[in-house]
């Protein structure tokens, strides 16, 4: 058994607080100043204006008057407040034009549904009332009614005629009252088409009251304060690279047109700027992610004759991600290049790693080879990269990096913005580079990239190139 | 039909500090050990000399935890505003809407950014999806889907291929194509199939690998290529609404939130639920992990954002304020994660400042609710779709570009 919800963004807590504004609102003594306004013919007590509503909220809330009036629009749309004048349109208007509460019984809630029933008789009370009057999307809603609840359409029209008699008794400003926030209540639950609904609700959501709830066991949290300490470290450490934060340099495209930060910034440039060799020092994963920086990680290792750990490390990677047809070849390929006896790129992990990874071998699955991943990782963080920040390769990469200046730009300018390179044609490309490649021989990787990168002379997409490249032709490394 | 599931200890007592914590699996000379990540962090930071036995690390690290303890107790009420306040203030914050993205027939759903930088895809109420070079302005690619309420889509990794789904309970890849001629939908692959509707879609870290997750109450990891479930994720009693995958460097999970007000942590590799929050009061709309992924927020229709501390495995911050009452719909961060965007039920967009838990700015414009918004891959701008069928691309704008004034000289004007 399971109940369907509608998602009108108000669920319990919002109707909550909006009903408690509303109700402030009113208050006599502290509440939006209110006074009877006399409409054509009749006096409506309790008119408010929308400057008023508008400056009482920004008073209560302390928020600037453009908030205010985004939140009075807010009320007015969902039906708390409504217009005396233009009554179809729903925004509150910050000037002296009139509103009023709308009456706790027209108030939107969740628990009954907005009824075509109700609209119908509605629609046939304002017939019987006076003929002709309805609005022209209103008489095609009638119809539509008409046909498909003729069944009960002797009940609709009784109702109405009901209505309308006890309308009839009341007195004449209170019937024009009521009528006027009968009104105000369809226009927000059936708007006329073409405009923005508020009531307008996603898909229907399924919660099921009686399941059986899956919960993750709780445990008792750690030192709270070292581990909110450096989410706080990360903020600040990254503070100077958050383009919102910090100026881009030369200048962020988006705002200038100009798109020489992207360019300096692909994936593969020869020479990395400033800011992001220094991201490269933060963590050892940081170094990874940017296919630039696991470059010169790369050239480091092939220095040290150690690049079989990051090629096992990427291989991993493949396995884990990659497409689950070639997984077991896949497989088969890192324990030959890696793990096997006298193999060529014989990565060092402790003996009983290794059993369990070459066991776990038998029946591969893609996470066969996490133990052995998670080992070649941390040796590479607590060793490698360490002597790494320290090495000429890092050092002179460092000294290369360019750190643009601002540029001073004159204006925008719209003509200047030009497309970039499909990254469908981008990987068309590093393919035909990578069958050249392999017909070749072994090439510096670093050249290559980087003449990949030159070549189309425009922002290309990270795509992980590097890890395919090394599965082509491990010896390369 | 489901891969082999990993059976590994990736939940349980830690051998160091015997809490039930998420596991690493490890082995350290001969022995196998179980540590959870903050003692595998201590002991592998202290370095595994030789001569160092597994007791005597065991030791040094009960010692550290004893000391750690020993702080926790003095700090007991320590809030991360209160660590924050040496963080400095943040400057004003004017943002100006760069670019509108105008096509879209009806409401917007769902946006992606491409990998480039600059490339968007988008998906609408009736069914159509496009790609644009959000730069430009220009629409590169459109789709039209077989059904309507396309609540997800998703770029791929490379650039060269979109995933979509929504009512039609599928999610379903389309290879991109330069002829614009070709009908994108004669190559698409069908790979999720759920029991309702497709709420939220992403690619791992490669083309080959789509998470779900659906209003039937799971999540599921798909082969693109075979259409072939790889694991699936029950443990929430509603409909699944929003996933986001851990940034890669940090592990293999992913968090999911859904109607039952609950936003739970997966392991990818088992597919066990390993962490749960419930303080949430109403459906959450939205996660996405904090960018160092030790963290994530979430956006909810109690019209509040929170952030959970996955560590610490609580809420550290509720980011609300009694002038926002309506849902919040969507939520990211800013590069550095100092800067929350979140989208709301209102219209609006409000921007938080995460450490300090205080609202920076609002942004008004769009005119219907914010329903989807990410800020791009470089963190140069943010994109917010809407149900008034448009997206808008922000930036900071006072004037172009930004001021700097060096030794009393403005650089310009």
């Amino acid at each position: 058994q399971s109940l369907r919800r509608t998602d009108t963004g108000l669920s319990e807590s919002p109707f909550i607080s909006v009903e408690a504004v509303m109700l402030e609102m009113q208050d006599p003594k502290t509440g939006v100043k209110s006074q009877p306004q006399k409409l054509v013919i009749t006096t409506i007590p309790h008119a408010i204006t929308g400057e008023d509503v508008v400056t009482w909220l920004a008073n209560r809330y302390t928020i600037e008057a453009e908030e205010a009036w985004a939140l009075g629009t807010m009320l007015v749309a969902f039906g708390y407040i409504y217009p005396l004048q233009d009554h179809k349109r729903l925004v509150i208007k910050p000037d002296t034009a009139l509103y009023r509460f709308q009456t706790p019984y027209f108030w939107p809630a969740q628990q009954w549904p907005v009824e075509d029933t109700d609209y119908a008789i509605y629609l046939a009370k304002r017939n019987i009332r006076k003929k002709g009057v309805l609005e022209m999307h209103e008489q095609e809603q009638y119809n539509g009614l008409h046909k498909w609840m003729n069944h009960k359409w002797d009940f609709i029209v009784m109702q109405a005629k009901e209505q309308y008699r006890a309308g009839k008794e009341r007195k004449k400003p209170d019937r024009a009252v009521f009528d006027c926030q009968e009104r105000a209540y369809w226009v927000v639950h059936r708007p006329p088409p073409g405009t923005v609904s508020a009531m307008d609700y996603g898909l229907e959501r399924m919660v099921d009251p009686n399941a059986e709830e899956v919960t993750g066991q709780s445990f008792v949290c750690v030192c709270v304060f070292s581990l909110f300490s450096s989410l706080v470290k990360y903020s600040v450490t990254c503070n100077k690279h958050d383009p919102f934060l910090a100026p881009c340099l030369p200048s962020n495209p988006w705002v200038t047109d100009d798109v020489t930060y992207w360019l300096l910034n692909m994936a593969n440039v020869d020479v990395p700027t400033k800011m992001r060799v220094e991201r490269w020092t933060f963590s050892f994963g940081e170094l990874l992610s940017d296919p630039r920086g696991r470059d010169d990680f790369r050239l480091f290792l092939k220095k040290e004759f150690s690049g079989e750990n990051l090629a096992f490390w990427e291989a991993c990677e493949d396995l884990k991600w990659g497409t689950a047809a070639t997984m077991n070849e896949k497989a088969q390929q890192v324990y030959k290049t890696f793990l096997a006896r006298g193999a060529p790129r014989w990565i060092n992990i402790d003996g009983k790693t290794m059993e369990v990874t070459v066991k776990g071998l038998k029946h591969p699955h893609r996470y066969v080879l996490d133990a052995a991943q998670t080992h070649i990782f941390m040796l590479m963080k607590k060793d490698s990269y360490g002597r790494y920040l320290k090495s000429p390769v890092f050092k002179d990469t460092q000294k290369r990096a360019i750190g643009p200046d601002q540029h001073r730009f004159r204006s925008a300018n719209a003509r200047k913005r030009r497309p970039s390179i499909s990254p469908i044609i981008v990987r068309q490309q590093e393919k035909e580079e990578r069958a050249r490649m392999a017909t070749s021989g072994p090439v510096d990787i670093t050249q290559v990239m980087s003449k990949l990168s030159n070549k189309g002379k425009e922002p290309s997409c990270v795509y992980n190139i590097t890890v395919l490249s090394c599965l082509i032709n491990p010896i390369f490394f | 039909m489901c891969d082999q599931t990993f059976l590994a200890i990736t939940f349980g007592p830690c051998d160091s500090c015997s809490e039930n914590r998420p596991l690493m699996n490890l082995y350290i000379k001969t022995e196998p050990i179980n540590y959870c990540s903050l003692c595998m962090e201590i002991m592998a930071c202290q370095g595994l000399a030789s001569g160092e036995t597994l007791k005597s690390l065991k030791a040094e690290s009960e010692t550290l935890r004893k000391k750690l303890e020993e702080e926790r107790k003095k700090l007991h009420d320590v809030e991360l505003e209160k660590v924050a306040e040496k963080a400095e203030a943040l400057g004003e914050l004017n943002m100006k809407t760069r670019r509108t993205l105008k096509g879209h027939g009806n409401k917007v759903l769902c946006m992606d950014w491409c990998k480039d930088k600059r490339r968007i895809v988008s998906s609408s109420q009736d069914g159509k999806v496009i790609v644009w070079d959000a730069f430009t302005t220009n629409k590169e690619h459109a789709v039209t889907m077989p059904t309507t309420w396309v609540m997800a889509c998703a770029y791929a990794p490379s650039g060269c291929a979109i995933a979509c789904g929504g009512l039609d309970n599928k999610c379903s890849v389309y290879p991109l194509s330069l002829d614009k001629d070709e009908n994108l939908a004669a190559k698409k692959k069908s790979v999720a199939m759920h029991t309702n509707y497709l709420s939220g879609c992403t690619f791992t870290n490669s083309d080959m690998q789509i998470l779900t997750s659906s209003g039937d109450g799971t999540s599921a990891l798909w082969d693109v290529e075979s259409g072939q479930l790889l694991q699936s994720f029950h443990g929430h009693s509603a409909d699944v609404l929003t996933l986001d995958l851990a940034p890669s460097e940090t592990g293999n999970t992913f968090v999911s939130g859904g109607s039952d007000k609950k936003a739970n942590v997966w392991d990818l590799r088992s597919g066990q639920n390993v962490q749960s929050f419930d303080t949430h009061d109403s459906d959450i709309n939205c996660v996405k992990y904090y960018p160092s992924g030790d963290a994530f927020a979430s956006a909810s229709d109690d019209s509040t954002c929170r952030l959970f501390d996955l560590r610490a495995d609580r809420e550290v911050s509720i980011y609300s304020k009694d002038s926002i009452m309506f849902g919040a719909a969507s939520v990211d961060f800013s590069l550095s994660g100092r800067l929350l965007f979140a989208g709301y039920n209102d219209y609006t967009i409000n921007v938080w400042d995460v450490l300090k838990g205080t609202r920076v700015a609002i942004l008004f414009g769009h005119e219907n609710r914010v329903s989807s918004l990410r800020v791009s891959p470089d963190g140069t701008a943010f994109c917010s779709g809407s149900w008034d069928n448009t997206l808008r691309v922000r930036q900071e704008g006072r004037g172009v570009g930004r001021e700097l004034k060096q030794g009393g000289t403005t650089l310009y004007g």
